[in-house]
């Protein structure tokens, strides 16, 4: 039954003689392909092991001392946590640890955040640390956050004593059942023995496949209990095989339908960005000569510099991207999901159009549309593998003629530019705002964001051309994710500026960070887009509402009591605080920011809050139905 | 709406029960019922599970079962190929007058009877979903004091098994 107990603890060390001499860089090797996984050789010899440096002989060691190592063995470099009782025994050898690097937080999400941020930035797992009860509650948000844009997090929680579980003890809380729902998987341990062979499985499995969080809680008195540690670890993992090779028949059939569209579209989501596939992209837009739209997600995988970017589509993308999509004969959709704030309506998404949806997650494809060619596979090898097979159909048939297309979309491109109106009541447009820190930071510049107009506007205004350099919660949607997320970024990519693109509602939710980061020498510059106001919600009270403003105002800008008062807030934090309240000044200012690399910066950057995000498709309603600006809708169907 | 048999081997650990409910619960899929069970390898259990879904969904089902760590491997069992059954014991009223009759009953369904008691009976069948359903309206008139039924097992006919290559992943201790 599966409630019986553990099965036995793994034996000994495997492999040791050929993981020697190869430090592996990350566990993420051993299931490149899904073959490959644990005990496809049935029987015989020693199952593959969770990589990471050499291979280390058991050591007598105690639980603690054993998180420590695996974590050490694992490739983790940072750790973003907070102590208390029940992960307290590990606090201590963490204290004597050379290879990890330990943040101290002021709060668990913040801990959360920061080292999906640090994953973003790297490309690597994000390792974050908390106590029981409390302390591993507090990461619920950052673990669902991950979850749902498929960031790898581990998350190493201490539990009560394994005789304690289950009698309501002290700051005991099941955050295994907890976070069920939101994690890619996740471990009780009890049993020491248990800790490296799970620490090594938790990286794994974050790393691999479709990314995510694993959390693994620990009982305090397996931290406190002899053991020995032992690294590279046998994985028992007979139910993970992602698959990464995609299946050539399909990859053809794609090529085939992309050869001969008259309409087509690529349609790029996140996944591209996780298997790194940026390139390779480019190489199929290219050789395609097909238009790109990025998702929220995916900004910056193709430079938005590229002649054949139309943006992003969605309730707030160019009229461009969304339009054609809806008037595409095919969409070929890379490592995006078919969301509901990129479909719109979906029974009326793309009406016209065959799909090839290619992700290496299989039960994305056809979960909200159904697809005509299904590819499961790493992006990266699918791309590799489309582009010579479309490179074959040209040579064959010619290349398709997309003239008319473009002379469509080329037509829309010009009519629905993105824009802004002036405000009326004489402050700052909002959008102007952002759109000059994009252009004095640069391509180089990190830019992250928390939720709400800034996040559209920073996704709209700020020009990406490489990727990872946009960092934003987009599945949970999560206000109060930049200002941490910010930190672990600036911690994984130290040499580049890292803007943290705020609201003030955002930024009330998890500044106590800047204390995380003046005290610990990470220098991130802030933008708080102050418009006093939670100004998406605001948004719609306006459209939705009938202006009836409840409970949207903050009383942090212009002309208010200012509480807090985000200078005199910054000031308190340590950090530079900065106030700009018209336009003349914007630029003085950000060069202010950009100049100053010792400390963290906050602006406070008091705008309009009368500015809406344009375009826009309500919630619920079909994508033919965008409004370019608040009442004007393009006039369609004038291709046929 | 149609009915549909899958067989889920996963490893036998702590919690997994609760990620195949809790994974139905969270997705709104119907769960018709649901029996889980050892089987002939010590490392892996199986569940037997019965929704209530359409072609689609079923994929979908299937699809989220299939990214569980835990889940090994998931298999249809088509109603033609294979042979479910379902065990019930029932409390029926019977007393002196009315127990031959229960009886009667209970032989025509090739049932037994594991309890007696001056007024009562307890009995146990197997079988299909259809029989069991018959019988309990069969017994209906002598009036039905408690009924417990173990859900939906299935397994497919023929020689071919479902474990063996389930058996050849988790190998490592076989």
């Amino acid at each position: 039954m599966p409630q019986a107990p553990h099965p036995a603890p793994p034996r000994g060390p495997a492999a040791a003689g050929d993981a020697a001499t190869t430090p592996a860089p990350r566990p993420g090797a051993t299931g490149r392909h899904g073959a490959a996984g644990p005990g496809t050789s049935p029987g015989h010899g020693p199952a593959p092991v969770a990589a990471g440096s050499a291979s280390v002989a058991p050591e007598v060691v105690s639980g603690a001392q054993s998180i420590v190592r695996s974590l050490e063995e694992a490739g983790a470099e940072v750790v973003f946590g907070i102590p208390g009782g029940a992960i307290l025994p590990t606090y201590d050898p963490l204290m004597d640890s050379t290879r990890l690097r330990h943040i101290l937080v002021r709060h668990e999400q913040g801990g959360g955040h920061a080292a999906a941020g640090y994953a973003y930035a790297t490309g690597k797992v994000g390792v974050t640390m908390a106590t029981s009860g409390p302390g591993a509650t507090n990461l619920v948000t950052a673990i669902a956050d991950a979850n749902m844009d498929s960031v790898p997090l581990v998350a190493i929680t201490g539990q009560v004593g394994a005789s304690l579980i289950g009698t309501d003890a002290f700051q005991e809380a099941d955050i295994l059942g907890i976070t069920m729902p939101i994690t890619k998987h996740n471990y009780l341990v009890t049993d020491p023995d248990d800790i490296p062979r799970v620490i090594g499985e938790a990286f794994h499995i974050a790393s691999t496949g479709r990314p995510g969080p694993v959390l693994v809680d620990i009982a305090k008195s397996a931290m406190q209990s002899q053991t020995t540690f032992s690294w590279p670890q046998e994985m028992e993992l007979p139910g993970y095989h992602p698959v990464t090779k995609p299946h050539a028949k399909q990859v053809r059939e794609a090529a085939r339908l992309l050869a001969t569209a008259r309409r087509p579209v690529l349609y790029v989501g996140g996944g591209v960005l996780r298997a790194r596939a940026s390139a390779a992209l480019r190489r199929l837009t290219d050789v395609s000569g097909a238009p790109v739209v990025t998702t929220l997600m995916a900004r910056g995988a193709l430079p938005d510099s590229h002649p054949q970017h139309l943006g992003m589509p969605g309730m707030h993308g160019t009229v461009a991207a969304v339009a054609s999509l809806q008037k595409a004969d095919l969409v070929v959709a890379l490592g995006a999901r078919f969301d509901d704030r990129v479909t719109g309506k979906l029974s009326s998404f793309a009406p016209n159009a065959a799909i090839v949806h290619a992700d290496i997650d299989p039960a994305e494809i056809g979960k909200n549309r159904a697809a005509d060619v299904p590819i499961v596979g790493d992006l990266l090898e699918v791309l590799t593998e489309l582009v010579p097979e479309l490179e074959r159909q040209h040579a064959q048939h010619g290349r398709p003629d997309l003239e008319a297309w473009w002379r469509q979309l080329d037509d829309w491109r010009q009519t629905f530019p993105l824009g802004y109106d002036q405000p009326s009541d004489g402050h700052m447009a909002p959008q102007r705002v952002i759109q000059r820190i994009g252009e004095l930071s640069g391509p180089e510049a990190i830019y992250c964001s928390g939720v709400g107009q800034h996040q559209m506007w920073a996704a709209q205004f700020i020009r990406y051309e490489r990727p990872n350099s946009w960092i934003n919660s987009g599945g949970l949607g999560t206000m109060g994710f930049s200002v941490p997320a910010a930190m672990g970024a600036k911690v994984g990519d130290p040499d580049r500026v890292v803007w943290a693109i705020d609201g003030d509602g955002c930024f009330q939710m998890t500044n106590q960070e800047l204390a995380t980061c003046t005290i610990n020498d990470i220098p991130i510059k802030v933008a708080v887009v102050n418009n006093s106001s939670l100004g998406m919600v605001r948004q719609w009270q306006t459209l939705f509402y009938e202006s009836r403003y409840s409970n949207t105002d903050l009383h942090t800008g212009h002309g208010t009591r200012r509480i807090p008062d985000f200078v005199k807030l910054a000031d308190a934090y340590g950090a530079v605080g900065l106030r700009c309240e018209s336009e003349a000044d914007l630029d003085a200012t950000i060069r202010r920011a950009l100049e100053i690399d010792d400390q963290p910066v906050v602006l406070d950057l008091t705008v309009s809050r009368d500015a809406m995000v344009w375009p826009m498709v309500a919630a619920g309603v079909s994508n033919d139905d965008i409004q370019y600006a608040r009442g004007i809708s393009p006039a369609w169907d004038r291709e046929d | 709406m149609s009915r549909h048999t899958l067989s889920v081997l996963v490893e036998n650990k702590p919690g997994v029960l609760t990620r195949v409910a809790g994974l139905f619960a969270r997705r709104a899929f119907n769960i018709h019922s649901l029996a889980v069970g050892p089987t002939e390898h010590d490392d892996i259990s199986r569940i037997t599970v019965v929704v209530d879904v359409d072609e689609l969904p079923l994929e979908q089902v299937t699809k989220q079962l299939n990214k569980l760590v835990n889940v090994i491997k998931i298999v249809e069992l088509e109603d033609d190929a294979s042979v479910q059954r379902e065990l019930l014991l029932v409390k029926v009223r019977a007393d002196t007058s009315q127990r031959r009759h229960v009886l009667e009953v209970v032989e025509l369904f090739r049932a037994h009877v594991v309890d007696v008691v001056p007024d009562s009976v307890v009995v146990e069948a197997t079988g299909s979903p259809g029989k069991i359903q018959a019988l309990l309206a069969a017994l209906e008139p002598f009036g039905v004091r408690e009924i417990v039924q173990s859900g939906i097992v299935a397994i497919g006919r023929g020689s071919r098994s479902i474990t063996d290559r389930a058996l050849e992943r988790v190998g490592r201790s076989a």
